[in-house]
């Protein structure tokens, strides 16, 4: 297929569908408006679903019962509208559902303001919602990665029955770039013989998340951990550059961000400072024993984000702190500049020589 | 190589269509591209602008505080938009709406009266055209070719629009080739 | 030399952010009046909702707080259930009460919390670019609802004055519009008398104004006048739905539940 330039959402939207994303519940919220637009118009097309509802709670609590239902479905939002999805994420790990969540984050915290940012790494990676699980996070840093990882998504989604997030920023919603929209092919999915469709010839099934009995309630926690456990084992992915050069600082990024570097890199290197990208592409699982190799012949690393710095924690604990981890980070919506990276590393290794006369 | 331009003017002067344009023969003719573009509240009929990025190398950064270009279709965006500008690059300046000049001596400037030579073609709004069609006059980025055939592709539903909108890529096209010479 | 029109003390001397012609500074003005007529500015807290009059506290001269989506009415409960004493107004868009935040308004109305309501009902989201809202007309068309709001899919418009009307707590629930002069004299008064009886902790008040939105509309701010008038004065009927001095016990006691 030819490549077409298509807005972030659209994109995102067209390969939603691709993937067999046919149902769809949402609620208006900028940056991400363009995707139920898109759908809108698209979904009756292609006999999909989808509905314009009256809240995000709403929304998040439809994905639970359409994906107890058995069918492939998903949202999209932005930052407020997530926060207001957590009641029912919480549920669906719970209940160990699958269903995917796009989160084009603005900035906040509270209204906050609607320029891309990636103030709620810690809200996806770590939780978000009550109780112990773990949802599977995925962050694009180009419209054809984002188009590549819908079908992921919704794939890990059914094959491990857990919600899936996709973290973008509103530049990955509102940004156009060619895409191509490929075939993807994955191995057979295990029947959905647990789902609530009608119990013709078999027991009936049952969705639930309530477990009164301390026993049983702790054999699911132990049944998710197992579950967290395999998918880091074999879902971490990460994707570098300039490694296979000499490097003495290791910067760490995710999605936009990550190639903001990528300029400010190609810049310090013709200055004759060798720096390397690590870029991890799952936030959870994060891959932390890629990251630690790489740290090696850093002399330290560099977070970049678009928050406060709240990666920083699981990039010391992949390195075990054994190497200093610095951070740049810019809020409300201002985004890092490639030059103001090229000054904050120089400044840092500057310091470092400092330091150690 | 790798050019980066920010059109910009007044909500509804159709700079965001241009640029759209612009990225989408890059991407015809098998280059790298990006579109970006402002949004949010001050898009409520105020100004607006995108950033378009062509390049052979996969684009790392999508944003730029110093593009190497600028399209300008009034005075607001001149004189935001002016001053990052790298030296040695074109500013295409709407001089239909904007009566000063950019205060830089290190950069060429491609002054158009576009909407006056729109309004003669036969339609006020295509003077974005006339700034594309000089854009890429001054700097020949894309050949004039492909961005014709992506135009008529654009207005293939509205084939009436096709000529004017031409007709104003041409003319846009022959003042920012007069530059280069 | 007598002045014959000045700005309202209670309205800030601020530009507003809204579109030309949108209806929203009307309404403000009309807010601005009625508090500085029954002398409440300076006990009045207003509450900005989440959609294009979010910034309304700068437009206002006096105290704001600026709630969550949907949430002013709970805010408003918060405020007066800390402070009766002040004058507590929730301003909220058709998307955030009717929609986001339906629940809070219903419960609100039902408790006969002691605040104002003054709702805008633009038949659509303004601020987010023109999606479908709780309140579109059926048939309309709406960037989510590019083939026209369809009632077989959707349901029908809410009507919430209606719906709060049937709830048996006393309340001042009355509906006007704000795109002509005659009307806009009838919503004034209303919004008069919503304060009055919050001032005199009487009840529960409710004002909804049709409005306009020439840009998500697509129209002039002319033609939206007129659209307003021809498409939804039909469907939303200007009246009054409740009066605690016309209907002091509005509803007899039906027979079960009322067992005293
Ligand atoms: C939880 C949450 N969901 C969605 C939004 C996005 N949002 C902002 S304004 C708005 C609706 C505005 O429409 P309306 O209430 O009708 O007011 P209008 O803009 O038309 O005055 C929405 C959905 C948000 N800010 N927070
Ligand atoms: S978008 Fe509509 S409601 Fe909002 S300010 Fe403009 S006209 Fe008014």
């Amino acid at each position: 297929m030819a490549k077409v330039l298509m807005k972030g959402n659209e994109a995102i939207a067209e390969a939603s569908i691709r993937a067999g994303g046919l149902y769809y519940f949402g609620y208006p919220i900028t940056p991400q408006n363009e995707v139920a637009e898109y759908l809108s118009r698209r979904m009756p097309e292609v006999g999909g679903t989808f509905l314009q509802v009256e809240s995000e709670v709403a929304v998040s609590n439809m994905l639970y019962g359409a994906a107890g239902a058995g069918v492939r479905c998903w949202t999209t939002s932005s930052s407020p509208g997530i926060s207001l999805m957590m009641e029912a994420l919480s549920y669906i790990a719970a209940a160990e559902l699958p269903c995917v969540i796009v989160n084009i984050m603005r900035t906040g915290p509270g209204l906050g303001g609607i320029l891309p940012s990636q103030g709620d790494y810690r809200q996806a990676v770590k939780g978000g919602g009550h109780g112990d699980y773990r949802s599977i996070v995925y962050a694009p840093a180009s419209l054809q990665e984002a188009v590549e990882l819908m079908p992921l998504a919704f794939d890990r989604a059914d094959r491990y029955r857990t919600p899936v997030l996709v973290l973008g920023d509103g530049m990955i919603g509102q940004m156009m770039e060619p895409v191509e929209f490929r075939e993807h092919e994955f191995p057979p999915l295990p029947p959905k013989d647990w789902a609530t469709d009608g119990c013709k010839g078999r027991k009936p099934n049952v969705v639930n998340s309530l477990y009164l009995d301390p026993v049983k309630e702790e054999e699911l926690n132990r049944k998710l951990v197992a579950k967290y456990e395999e998918i880091a084992r074999k879902e971490m992915k990460s994707d570098e550059y300039g490694t296979d050069k000499p490097y003495r600082v290791l910067l760490v990024a995710y999605g936009t961000t990550a190639r903001i570097c990528r300029t400010a890199i190609a810049r310090l290197a013709e200055e004759g400072i060798g720096v390397a990208l690590f870029r991890p592409i799952t936030l959870f699982p994060f891959p932390a024993a890629r990251l630690k190799e790489l740290s090696r012949p850093a002399e330290f690393l560099l977070s970049v984000e678009m928050s406060t710095g709240q990666m920083v924690e699981d990039i010391e604990l992949a390195v075990r702190c054994r190497k200093p981890v610095h951070f740049y980070g810019r809020q409300g919506g201002l985004v890092p500049t490639p030059e103001e990276v090229v000054d904050e590393v120089k400044r840092l290794l500057a310091g470092a020589k400092g330091g150690a006369a | 190589m790798q050019a980066e331009v920010v059109f910009a003017g007044f909500g509804g002067q159709g700079v965001m269509l241009a640029g759209k344009l612009l990225a989408e023969t890059g991407m015809v003719l098998g280059k790298e591209v990006v579109w970006l573009p402002s949004y949010g509240p001050e898009m409520r009929g105020g100004t607006a602008n995108c950033t378009v990025i062509v390049g052979d190398e996969p684009i790392a950064s999508p944003i730029v505080r110093n593009p190497r270009d600028v399209a300008v279709m009034n005075r607001p965006s001149l004189d935001k938009f002016c001053p990052l500008m790298r030296p040695v690059g074109v500013a295409v300046v709407n001089k239909s709406l904007i009566t000063v000049d950019p205060d830089r001596d290190d950069i060429t400037v491609v002054n158009v009266p576009a909407n006056q030579i729109a309004i003669e073609a036969g339609t006020g709004r295509a003077a974005n055209m006339v700034m594309l069609g000089a854009y890429v006059g001054a700097t020949d980025i894309v050949p004039f070719e492909a961005l014709v055939e992506q135009v008529k592709h654009q207005f293939v539903k509205k084939a009436k629009l096709i000529p004017v909108n031409v007709k104003c890529l041409e003319e846009g096209y022959r003042l920012g080739q007069k530059k280069r010479a | 030399m007598k002045t014959i029109f000045k700005r309202p003390e209670a309205l800030a001397d601020f530009p507003t952010h809204y579109c030309p012609g949108c209806t929203h500074g009307i309404t403000h003005r009309l807010i601005a009046e009625a508090l500085d007529e029954l002398g409440l500015r300076e006990r009045a807290v207003g509450i900005a909702p989440v959609g294009c009059s979010v910034l309304a506290f700068n437009y206002f001269n006096f105290d704001f707080q600026q709630a969550a989506h949907g949430r002013a009415p709970a805010l408003a409960t918060g405020i007066k259930r800390g402070r009766p004493d002040l004058i507590a107004f929730a301003y909220q868009g058709d998307g955030d009460l009717a929609s986001i935040g339906m629940a809070e308004i219903i419960h609100a109305a039902n408790r006969g919390e002691k605040f104002t309501v003054i709702f805008i009902n633009n038949a659509i989201y303004g601020m987010t670019g023109g999606q479908m809202a709780p309140t579109t007309m059926p048939g309309q068309v709406t960037t989510t609802s590019p083939f026209g709001r369809n009632v077989e899919d959707v349901g029908y418009p809410f009507r919430m004055c209606e719906l709060l009307a049937s709830l048996r707590t006393p309340a001042f629930i009355e509906r006007v519009a704000v795109h002509r002069p005659k009307y806009i004299v009838k919503a004034r008064k209303a919004i008069v008398k919503a304060f009055r009886y919050q001032a005199e902790n009487r009840c529960f008040g409710f004002v909804e104004c049709l409005s306009t939105c020439p840009t998500n509309w697509g129209m002039t701010p002319h033609k939206a006048l007129d659209w307003l008038e021809e498409n939804m004065l039909p469907y939303y009927p200007l009246r009054n739905f409740k009066d605690p001095e016309t209907d002091e016990n509005p509803e007899p006691a039906q027979g079960g539940g009322d067992a005293s």
